[in-house]
């Protein structure tokens, strides 16, 4: 089997998610083929090289719909030829589709394919596309469904995180994704969103709060409190009847944040890259995906991380940076908790707390983060991973070449 | 046609009288089914038929719903053949359906209640004029018994009221009164009584269109489907609050969901396929099966007197005397007065039976306030109630009820006492739930008149009374409490005397179920949480609370003196004790293994050091984990069942729909199972008898079997087979 090597990243800033938010006048197809273009533009790439695009899409409806992954190809000029599909691992999109893309790569079916993923949840919002699973009783029923949110309580008060443990993670993510961008740690990846006229409309994540403090994020309320009481608390009780009651933690201060963006990167062999003229910056070790209890849902990054280094034959101290997809504080602290990894080796550029959570973007942006921050900070392998709605846990390790 | 009448009026308009022969209230049974097709086909094929009124010729009611014996025997007649099951249950679906569409107006006259099938018919009509009568009711109670409205129900009342206020009224089988079955959008018009046929044939002579509201292309569910926005939330939030209401023990509940999500999404005629294709499969549910059973048939057969010895001459007990004003007997005396008999409530000083008298006077004033009662009912039924201290007034009485201390010398004197005032052949009955009443009777000089009749708390609300035979009481005295019983609409069972009878006896097994995981080291909150879990009302723990820790410890105090050297310990007995001691008396005095002080009520903070938490760790996000949570539930179920077949085997009960409707309406046995005994009779007796003594290996010899159970298992019999009850009146 080949190797397949990551020889680029980018992505775009993440805007607000709302109306007021500087990309909602920006279509996802936009962010989309922005990424494309940009990805070709930066490495003189002859597209008709490319197998494949591979973009992951939460809400695949309206504008998203109708496979968004041909389409931006398309709509970004690429050669006909490029082949393009979307897809939906929910919040783990994004690095899935680096993942497929990989194994694409591995198997000879591509010598050279794109995975990535774009989501403007201030035009497309969560939710739109509808599904089965929280509606229809026989989904719903026997997986004790409860909202994400009330699963990520449930996890803070099962695993014992209180309101101020939750509230000081999401105080650190802001500060270190502040400071990574005073650094211009982010330079690499991040391309300007250009507008309609090609002018920048965006050129920094929007929604980070540098100054924001314990006593801010303290003054929130808890954002699950009424959806537990009116039945979900007592529904993820019965899955969990040791836990005596849910402790709601969770607010918009210490949850990812809702914005619009896209990323891809780029993944080929050896042998391709050279013919294009690439220089690869990261092998990818390998990707996994695994399914987990789905009421409590967000846990699945533990046993998909056990389960990937098992394979590969790692222990958790062989990764030297860690990055977690920060859809809630405890999601992360639970992480940390179970596979004992120190806060200094994970989301050290901030994470979603901060810069927001595109859904089906994510994982692609956080891989191309910890790729860059592996070589400013000299590092070898890092290790990224995404909970996920219906639990599920996917991640993927790299190591720099 | 036996069931319909049809009349035809010179305006064309066909009044279809539902009168079913030789029945007391209109009931859909097999024969009224196999009538409905030809019903329609005559509506619609006859020319001569412009319009129909449908109404009802009985004074009882519109329709009671389905014969519910009738229908799952019908249902199930091909076995496992499920297409044949699906073309029985599709034959009253069908004919409703062509009913709406038969392209001439029908409107249901709904002169008196229609529940379950019988509303269900009417709302297959176009339009619906119900009369003004406070006894009216309309709903779709099938949740009850273990279905779900399989008649259209789901479908119709859906897309007539909306999906939220359907759901609401057809998971709870509430049920409406004629003006708020009206403000729901239920029926169109509220008329005066005896005028619902006139104001039917008037609609349908102004114009009344033939068309149902979901026929019209235009037609949109009220509300939203499950994938419009404010619909998704419905559906989303249904999901969880029925999940959160039956614990996901009660298939029906599940059933009726999908089949209002499928069949809101495709046309009604769609719908109604997907809904009789449901029901047929909660229909063959062990659940379903054990609830009719219990619930519906054996309920109803109790209800009219089952067990009564036969030979004795039914007697009507007009007065009866109530001793003890407590919460009890002022219940005892509420329940006495709604039945008509006069009643004397005695107590110790004219303060406290005054005191009784309020409480009477409380509940009353609720019905009316309610509109339940006229105010001359009201004024009639509060003066049947004579509240003293004077024994002398008990002359002429029936019956007596002591409902007096749990103390053998108090109820000893109340007893002479009051036979003293009592004719030859009067009964004496004693509300004790603890005592034994042979040891009481010994007080009596006619201890074949003396019996146990056993109350529970609260006696407006509970449906049960158990009735203990004495080892000398009469069958005599046994029909005349029965009588009472039935009197006052309680529902009887006849059990012979042992420590905590049939129902206390077995209740408080499950009590020290759960004293028995505290020690072994749960958490008290997953104890109560499985507790729940299974069906049960409430959590072992939290029902200890409710039952008072000082009378458990009372009980095992009075217990352990009089067994002597044979006492065995309870489980948990010293963890009791000590609370106790401390002044921990449960709900009562707000300290118990909860402080009630703060909602909700919170753990008791000292029970970790009293019993600390070492186990559970199992538990969690494994799916391990969920077999670990079922061993707990088995371990409360099955301690009750065994101790149920220990009865059994002792002889305090001998027939299986008391020990089943007991159990249920007695202690609030998990009634998706229809009791303990159809409980042990699904399982298998010969897989209940292995997992019993699997788990007695584990736990101790408290899950020992009879021998009796035993021999069945071998034997691979049933209770409800070899023990199969005789009705003895119909």
């Amino acid at each position: 089997m080949a190797d397949a090597y990551i020889y680029d990243a980018v992505r775009t800033p993440r805007g607000k998610g709302k109306k007021d938010g500087s990309l909602h006048e920006i279509t996802a197809l936009s962010l989309a083929s922005q990424v494309l273009e940009a990805l070709r533009d930066r490495n003189g790439l002859d597209t008709a090289k490319v197998d494949d695009v591979i973009l992951g899409c939460v809400s695949p409806v309206g504008e998203q719909g109708a496979d968004i992954a041909r389409t931006a190809v398309l709509a970004a000029g690429w050669d006909q030829a490029t082949a393009g599909f979307q897809i939906n691992r929910f919040c783990a999109s994004g690095l899935e589709a680096v993942n497929v893309a990989a194994a694409k790569v591995k198997s000879g079916e591509a010598g050279m394919a794109v995975g990535g993923g774009v989501e403007a949840m201030s035009r497309v919002p969560m939710g739109s596309d509808g599904g089965a699973w929280p509606t229809d009783p026989s989904s719903a029923f026997p997986t004790y469904f409860v909202p994400q949110g009330v699963s990520a309580d449930m996890i803070a008060t099962k695993y014992g995180f209180s309101r101020d443990d939750v509230d000081a993670y999401s105080v650190e993510s802001h500060k270190r994704a502040a400071r990574s961008w005073a650094e211009r740690r982010f330079d690499k990846s991040v391309i300007a969103a250009k507008n309609q006229l090609g002018l920048t409309q965006l050129d920094h994540d929007e929604t980070i709060r540098p100054n924001t403090d314990m006593q801010i994020l303290g003054g929130l309320n808890p954002s699950f409190v009424m959806m537990g009481g009116m039945g979900f608390d007592a529904v993820i009780g019965q899955r969990y009847p040791e836990v005596a009651s849910v402790n709601h933690v969770h607010t918009p201060g210490n949850s990812s944040g809702i914005v619009d963006g896209a990323a891809g990167v780029l993944i080929g062999t050896k042998e391709m890259g050279e013919a294009l003229g690439l220089k690869p910056r990261a092998k990818i070790l390998g990707g996994a995906s695994i399914g987990s209890e789905p009421s409590i849902m967000l846990t699945g990054p533990e046993p998909v991380t056990r389960k990937l280094l098992g394979k590969l034959g790692m222990q958790p101290g062989d990764i030297d940076l860690y990055e977690l997809n920060e859809a809630f504080a405890a999601v992360v602290l639970r992480y940390m908790q179970a596979l004992d990894i120190p806060h200094d080796k994970i989301n050290v550029c901030g994470g979603a707390i901060a810069m927001g959570h595109p859904l089906g973007a994510t994982g692609a942006m956080i891989l191309g983060t910890v790729l860059d921050e592996l070589e400013r900070s000299d590092k070898s392998t890092a290790l990224a991973t995404l909970c996920i709605g219906g639990g599920m846990g996917t991640a993927t390790v790299i190591e720099r070449v | 046609m036996e069931n319909f009448k049809i009349d035809i009026d010179a305006d064309g308009v066909a009044l279809v009288t539902f009168d079913v022969p030789g029945r007391s209230m209109n009931t859909l049974t097999s024969a009224v089914i196999a009538e409905i097709p030809a019903l329609v086909e005559t509506i619609k094929t006859d020319d001569a038929i412009k319009g129909v009124v449908l109404t009802s010729g009985k004074t009882t009611g519109f329709c009671a719903g389905a014969d519910l014996g009738d229908m799952a025997a019908g249902m199930l007649a091909g076995g496992g053949d499920l297409q044949k099951a699906f073309d029985t249950g599709w034959a009253l679906n069908g004919a409703f359906r062509a009913l709406e569409t038969s392209g001439k107006p029908v409107a249901a006259a709904i002169n008196g209640l229609a529940l379950g099938g019988g509303l269900e018919f009417t709302l297959a009509c176009h339009y619906r004029v119900v009369e003004n009568d406070p006894k009216i009711q309309l709903g779709l109670p099938e949740i009850k018994v273990g279905l779900f409205p399989g008649g259209g129900g789901t479908q119709r009342l859906t897309r007539l009221i909306g999906v939220q206020n359907a759901l609401m009224q057809m998971a709870e089988g509430k049920s409406w009164r004629p003006n708020d079955a009206k403000g729901a959008g239920v029926v169109h018009e509220v008329v005066e009584k005896g005028q619902s046929v006139e104001a039917a044939k008037a609609w349908i002579k102004n114009g009344g269109k033939a068309v149902q509201p979901w026929d019209d292309p235009k037609f949109k569910i009220p509300g939203g489907g499950p994938y419009h926005p404010a619909g998704a939330q419905i559906f989303i939030m249904g999901n969880a609050i029925l999940r959160k209401q039956s614990y996901g023990n009660y298939p029906a509940v599940l059933n009726m969901m999908k089949a209002v999500y499928e069949g809101v999404q495709v046309p009604i005629e769609a719908g109604l396929r997907i809904e009789t294709r449901y029901f047929i499969k909660t229909l063959m549910t062990p659940q379903a099966q054990a609830m009719i059973r219990s619930l519906f048939l054996s309920k109803q057969e109790l209800d009219k007197g089952a067990v009564r010895p036969a030979g004795v001459p039914k007697s009507d007990p007009k007065k009866v005397s109530v001793l003890g004003a407590g919460m009890m007997g002022a219940g005892i005396a509420y329940v006495q007065v709604m039945a008509g008999i006069e009643t004397v409530l005695i107590d110790q000083t004219q303060e406290a039976a005054d005191k009784g008298k309020a409480h009477v006077e409380e509940l009353l004033k609720k019905r009316l306030s309610r509109g339940q009662m006229t105010q001359e009912k009201y004024d009639a039924t509060l003066a049947l109630v004579t509240a003293t201290t004077d024994y002398d007034l008990i002359k002429g009485s029936d019956l007596v009820i002591e409902a007096v201390f749990e103390n053998r010398e108090i109820k000893a004197d109340v007893t002479k006492r009051a036979e003293a005032q009592l004719a030859e052949g009067a009964v004496f009955g004693s509300n004790t739930s603890t005592l034994p009443i042979s040891g009481l009777a010994e007080a009596s000089v006619r201890p074949e008149d003396f019996i146990g009749i056993h109350f529970f708390s609260p006696v407006d609300k509970m449906m049960l009374v158990e009735i203990i035979m004495g080892e000398k009481t009469g069958d005599a005295a046994l029909a005349k409490a029965l009588d009472y019983v039935l009197k006052i609409r309680k529902t009887p069972i006849v059990v012979n005397d042992s420590r905590g009878f049939y129902t206390s006896r077995c209740f408080s097994t499950f009590l020290m179920e759960g004293m028995a995981m505290l020690e072994e080291g749960y958490s008290p909150v997953l104890i109560d949480n499985v507790g729940r879990m299974t069906g049960m009302p409430r959590g072992p723990l939290e029902m200890h609370d409710d039952v008072a820790l000082d009378l458990s410890y009372k009980i095992a105090k009075q217990t352990r003196e009089d067994l002597g050297d044979k006492y065995v310990p309870n489980e948990g007995e010293q963890i009791v004790a000590t609370m106790v001691e401390q002044g921990r008396f449960g709900r009562k005095n707000g300290k118990g293994f909860y402080d009630y002080d703060q909602k909700p009520k919170v753990i008791w903070p000292g029970l970790y050091d009293l019993a600390p938490t070492t186990k559970g760790a199992e538990l969690g996000e494994s799916a391990e984990a969920l077999a670990a949570i079922d061993e707990l539930k088995t371990r409360l179920l099955y301690r009750q069942a065994v101790e149920v077949a220990r009865c059994w085997e002792e002889g305090v009960i001998d027939d299986p729909r008391e020990g089943d409707l007991g159990a249920i309406l007695g202690w609030g046995f998990a009634p998706w199972t229809g009791g303990p005994i159809t409980f042990m009779d699904q399982t298998g007796l010969k897989a209940f008898v292995a997992k019993a003594d699997d788990l007695a290996a584990k736990y101790g010899d408290r899950f020992k079997v009879p021998a009796l159970l035993r021999d069945m298992a071998a034997k691979d019999e049933t209770f409800y087979g070899r023990f199969a009850p005789q009705t003895k009146a119909a």
